[in-house]
């Protein structure tokens, strides 16, 4: 078990960077959906925001952008859903998880998964 | 151990602009087992850490007990990346295996393809909780036994050790070694895709 940084955080500053909510609509992200700026990041901004906007100008997951912001991943989600609310970003779900196969994704997905892992 | 500050992020080996669809693959396991060993010798990035909090039920939103609460549950991991082609990145997961990880799962891992539980032969008991766990979320697994030292069972011993159904695959490896760490995938990934095109099969037949 590491123990990061965020175990000694300031309740107060989750509070003030969410503006006071603890909920966002969950099943909009996944940890690994990968967020895409659509636009720049202006002065005046959230630093918060500003920071997601400048990171995603390539595609990064909310995981990774958890971490370099060094934010609970439910956290960054709210943050996401604000950004997203306002057309400042777009998100690319993953398409694996098939419900309806037993959760798993295609045999062609995975085959494809298997094939380039072997070609690492 | 890493920054966090985003001018480095800009930085750090950026992901395709094509990439477009993300996969997750969680190796659990007990502590010191290996895992962040494992996720670090076949990432191509550096790994990252972060934590997830999982607030009392029941807190609304604007409930000013949010900020008071002390009743959080904060899990910790670690996870690397593997970019497969143009559109799949693969995410592999470090995590905790104790009890607390557990009511986090549905939340973070939901949609995960497959778990390997990296396990200690001398210290199997920290396994059994992870495999039921992983069984009762319907998440396929293969076992991987980490050597850091020469091995004192067989495979087979370890798999009558924790019970595990025949087609359940078990393997060695040595999570220092990229090559080693890459064979545990694969082994996963066609544990998987056979998986997959048998649950096929009954479908068709269904």
């Amino acid at each position: 078990m590491i123990r990061g940084p965020l175990d000694s955080e300031d309740p107060d500053r989750l509070y003030t960077v969410t503006g006071g909510r603890s909920r966002a609509d969950e099943s909009v992200f996944d940890m690994v959906t990968l967020i895409v700026s659509e636009s720049d990041p202006t002065l005046g901004m959230q630093s918060e925001h500003f920071k997601i906007l400048r990171m995603c100008r390539r595609p990064m997951a909310v995981v990774e952008i958890s971490s370099y912001l060094g934010l609970p991943v439910s956290v960054v989600k709210i943050l996401l859903c604000d950004l997203l609310d306002t057309g400042k970003i777009t998100a690319r779900h993953p398409a694996a998880a098939r419900p309806d196969n037993g959760g798993l994704p295609e045999p062609e997905t995975l085959k494809k998964v298997l094939v380039a892992l072997q070609n690492l | 151990m890493h920054s966090r500050t985003s001018d480095r992020a800009d930085v750090r080996a950026p992901l395709r602009a094509s990439a477009s669809d993300g996969l997750k693959i969680v190796i659990v396991g007990g502590f010191g087992v290996g895992k962040t060993t494992m996720v670090q010798s076949v990432s191509e990035i550096r790994p990252l850490s972060t934590e997830e909090t999982m607030t009392q039920a029941g807190v609304g939103i604007d409930d000013a007990s949010f900020v008071q609460s002390k009743t959080t549950t904060t899990v910790a991991f670690d996870f690397g990346r593997i970019s497969l082609d143009e559109q799949m990145v693969l995410y592999l997961f470090g995590a905790p295996g104790q009890e607390r990880f557990w009511f986090l799962w549905d939340r973070l891992f939901a949609g995960t393809l497959g778990a390997v539980v990296l396990v200690d032969t001398n210290r199997l008991a920290d396994s059994w909780y992870a495999i039921d766990r992983l069984e009762y979320h319907g998440t396929p697994f293969i076992v991987a036994r980490n050597n850091f030292t020469a091995p004192q069972h067989t495979l087979e011993e370890v798999r009558d050790a924790l019970d595990l159904p025949s087609d359940v695959p078990v393997i060695d490896c040595d999570a220092r070694e990229r090559d080693s760490s890459k064979a545990v995938l694969v082994a996963l990934a066609r544990h998987l895709y056979s998986l997959s095109t048998s649950s096929a099969a009954r479908e068709t037949t269904a």
